[in-house]
Formats: C-alpha cells, structure tokens, sequence
C-alpha cells in the first residue's frame, strides 16, 4: 500500500516540520527548537485528536502550496491564515483557521499568508512522518538536524502523513490570537552593564522589529542602548527570551533556535508566558517593554497555562 | 566555587562561579554539570556548562525559581578525578591551503609558521564547553606565545573541520560556519554526528584532546 502524502508546489518561506522540541541538548550546542507559538501548536493537535507532540508544519508569512495524493484525511490550521482548498473538481473551497477540514485524492492546500502574524500551524490527522532525533523531529535549519535533513521545505518534495486514510470528526471553536502590547522582562544577568540613563530608554522607548528576524533571534531597531562597563562578555549558555546588547546597542532576542551560548551582554529576559505572541510579531511591529518581578512572572506563567489548558479542554 | 545562583528569566538558574577563566573554575562548573547529569532532577530541561558559568533551564510548570535553587545549594557533588577524563586524539591537516590564517599569525605575532605549529602541537588541551554550533568544542589553553585577537572582519563561510585559535583558546568547526577565529589546519575526522544519537559530540565539556599532524595523502584517506 502505497503511503499518502503532499507534493510541494510552492514551499513558501519558511515551513518546516516542528513538534514540542528537544530537551537536554544544550550542552553540545543543540537548542530546543519546537513550534515558535507553542499554543497554536497544541490547539492544532487538540482539534484533530492528535496525540499533544504530533509533528505539524509550521509555515512563517507565505505558507505552502501542497497537492495531496492517495489519501483521505482530516487537518487543521491555526493561526491567523489565509488559506484556500482547490478541490480536485476545481472548485475553491475558502479556508477557516481552528475548523478541521477534509482532504480528497488532487486536492491542493493553499497556505496564502499569514495575517499581522508571523507563524501558521498545519496539522493533519495522525501526524506527518517525521525522522526523530533525541526524540524530536523538529527541523532545525542551522544544526541541520531533524525531519528532512534539516532543511526547510523546497519544491517538488513530498511530505508523507503516517496513515493513509485518517478521518475525525469535524471541530472546531473560536479562538483570537490576541495582540501583544508591550512585552513583560524580566532584569538580566548584565543589568548593571547599562547606565541609568541606557535603562530608562531601554523600558521607555519603542523598537521595531528588524526584517533580519528569523527562528534563531529577533532583531530590534531603535534608539542605541549604551554599556558603560563592558561590551563583551565570557562566552555562556543563553536560553530562549535572553535580551543580549552587543557593541552597536541594538538588543537581539533569543528565539527557540539560537546558538547555545554567546558573549554579548544580558540586559533581560522575555518572561516565558509572553513568548508565543513575542514570537508572532512582523517585522516593522513597534513593541516596549516592560519590567515585572519573578513572583509576577512565575503567577502569569500559572494563568497563561490554565488559558491554554482552558482552550484545549473547550475541545472535547 | 560556586558564589553566586541568580535566576535568568523564570525558567533558569545562573550559577555563578566568578569572573576568572580557567581550568580550576572550569572543574567545579563541569562537577556541577555532571552531577547534575547524573540525578537527573525533576524539572531540569538543559544544563549548559560554560567557561565560569552553568544554566540550569527547567520547566516551569514543574519546579520553580527558589525551590531549584535550595536544591542547587544543597547539591551532593560528585568527585571528578582529572587523570580519570579521556584523552580524545585528533589528526590535523596543516598544509597551506587549510591553514587559511597561518600567515597572518606568522607576520602578526613573528614567529616562524613551522613554529607556531609545533607549539600548537606540543599542548594537550581541556575542553571547557561545546556549543555556539552543535558539537563545536571551546579548547584550551593555547600557548601564551601563540595568542592572537580573532580576525577583523569575520569569514561568512569557515570550512567544515576548520581547526581555529584565538586568545587562549582553540576550537573545530563542526559545520561549515560564519566565524572569526584565526585558522590554522583541518580535521578529516566528524567531530559530531548527529546519527550517533547517544554520543553525537567526540569531545565533550571537561574532555583532554590532544592533535596530531597528518599529511595531506593521510588527509584524503583517512576513513573512520
């Protein structure tokens, strides 16, 4: 029997497959990768039925023309996409995001774009077929490592699913993906490498998002945030989130696939429950930023949890 | 000695063991490193071991900031025996045209470059942490009479197996790489592998390596 899968016809710019991402690799130089948005990550597999850590590819701005052949099976996308289905009798079918729909033998997906967001979700029933390491298949495109050699999405390439007929029933439930208005830090390692003055422009000012802004880290314009102790520092871990200042005072964000350690200094960190919507913003987004306390941001971790679990549980 | 544990962020611990780099400080963050690895603790995500630094990710819907910490403190570390550590044997091709910046380390710090080699050969050296690319090992301590700042304007595109030096340090580029270290020779042999899942990374931190000089004829043969 042969196996059900998506001919590429137009890969868009970034899809990659991703699923929870990999632990314990840090210290080899290996970052945890996984979807950027981890909730419409999840929401993608709930709505299917999908075990939590099923692959699903992920698409940034212009997603992925995809013809499918020998199969029937259900998917979903989430997010905040424009997408149409041109089934195989021609007729257009326009697509509705957290709604799960039906895929025929020559149907073609049409991921146009996302819509002031940066990532989508595409997720089929039961799962595309993913080559694991240390238990993840997420695609890490500068290690080289997961699904696909490592490599995002190119023409002509297939995408296999792993069950050739995989129906669910239909679901679906209204979700907005709201809009982030300043992005909550935490104070970094480095602080104090930075004057009052540098501080206060830091937490008063807005940046832009650069267009050189990708998985590995986002880049911000604005006014320089100046050090007046030392521009570099001994190489050490960083973790997704870490707000590094290097020599030219313009901050980079740590996203999920950054270098493992780097030299420039901490002024502060993306607090875990605003990651998912820091991760949504385009280039050319003005954000701001804000300082909280751990307790604080520990409790809006806890919410930002019970929101999701509250999402998911809508899903029965 | 660890003196100091700071949160960074909500989910990570800095441990903090002084500003000073080198191999005694280095010792006591790869004790903790390996300990850690050892108990294998409820919550922990990744450990990352640095020069005088290691952080300690962790799920933060499973353990918390302060309670991490009063764990960290309390550690029972194990004994690590220097002479216990493996020595990793690594060939090295020198020939010109691997030694991309043999040159300008000859005219730049004026020693002669059959000199410099020698003197790059002559050291065994102490992995103190692999990262920025996967598998990429920092090394050290380079000679003192060999040391050089990193160069101007860094290459966008380093060789797979670049052998580099800068300051006190050396490293190997394990992929084809953006990179400003000075290079000296290039290594045949994959100093990770991603399809060996259990031990993807030939060095790994608190590792001794030693080089060895090949010719190019080797170079070209050598298989694994």
């Amino acid at each position: 029997m042969s196996k059900a899968f998506f001919e590429i016809i137009r890969p868009g710019i970034h899809s990659t497959l991703q699923d929870l991402g990999r632990n314990n690799q840090y210290h080899i130089g290996i970052p945890f990768s996984g979807s950027m948005d981890k909730r419409n990550y999840l929401i993608s597999n709930k709505l299917l039925g999908n075990k939590p850590n099923e692959a699903v590819l992920e698409f940034a701005y212009q997603g992925p023309q995809m013809k499918f052949h020998s199969g029937k099976a259900s998917g979903v996308i989430t997010g905040n996409v424009t997408f149409n289905i041109i089934r195989n009798n021609s007729k257009i079918d326009k697509g509705i995001c957290y709604e799960t729909f039906i895929l025929n033998d020559g149907d073609i997906l049409d991921i146009i774009s996302t819509n002031k967001s940066v990532y989508g979700y595409f997720s089929i029933k039961n799962g595309f077929t993913g080559e694991y390491f240390w238990e993840s298949c997420s695609i890490n495109t500068k290690a080289k490592i997961g699904s696909n050699n490592g490599e995002k999405y190119e023409a002509k390439q297939k995408i296999y699913i792993n069950k050739k007929e995989s129906l669910s029933n239909l679901k679906k439930i209204n979700y907005l993906n709201s809009k982030i208005e300043y992005i909550r830090v935490l104070k970094g390692t480095n602080f104090n490498f930075f004057s009052k003055k540098a501080k206060e422009i830091f937490f008063s000012s807005e940046f832009e998002v650069s267009k050189l802004t990708d998985r590995m880290g986002m880049r911000l314009e604005g006014p320089k945030i100046e050090n007046f102790v030392e521009t570099n520092i001994k190489s050490e871990g960083l973790i997704k989130g870490v707000i590094q200042v290097p020599a030219d005072g313009n901050p980079i964000i740590m996203l999920s696939d950054h270098g493992t350690i780097g030299g420039y200094p901490k002024i502060a960190v993306v607090i875990s429950a605003d990651y998912d919507r820091l991760t949504q913003l385009t280039p050319g987004s003005k954000i701001k930023f804000k300082l909280i306390e751990l307790k604080e941001a520990e409790n809006l971790y806890k919410l930002y949890e019970i929101e999701t679990k509250n999402i998911l549980n809508q899903i029965i | 000695m660890l003196k100091n544990i700071l949160n960074l962020g909500d989910a990570a611990l800095y441990c903090d063991f002084g500003n000073e780099v080198n191999r005694k400080t280095n010792l006591h963050v790869i004790t903790y490193f390996k300990t850690l690895q050892k108990l294998n603790l409820k919550g922990i995500t990744n450990i990352t071991p640095s020069y005088n630094k290691l952080i300690i990710s962790y799920d933060l819907s499973i353990i918390k900031f302060q309670e991490l910490k009063e764990e960290i403190k309390n550690l029972k570390l194990i004994q690590i025996k220097n002479n216990e550590e493996k020595i990793v044997k690594i060939p090295v091709c020198l020939d010109d045209e691997f030694s991309l910046d043999l040159n300008r380390l000859s005219e730049k710090l004026k020693i002669e470059k059959d000199k410099i080699i020698q003197t790059f050969l002559k050291k065994e050296y102490f992995c103190y942490m692999t990262g920025f690319i996967a598998g990429m090992p920092f090394l050290g301590d380079t000679d003192s009479k060999i040391r050089l700042q990193r160069l101007d304007t860094p290459r966008v595109k380093v060789p797979k197996g670049s052998v580099g030096i800068t300051e006190q340090f050396c490293n190997i580029y394990t992929f084809e790489s953006p990179g400003g270290w000075n290079i000296i020779g290039n290594t045949p042999i994959k100093v990770f592998d991603k399809f060996n899942q259990k031990n993807p990374a030939k060095i790994n931190p608190g590792d001794r390596v030693a080089f060895y000089k090949i010719n190019k004829d080797e170079y070209l043969k050598f298989n694994e």
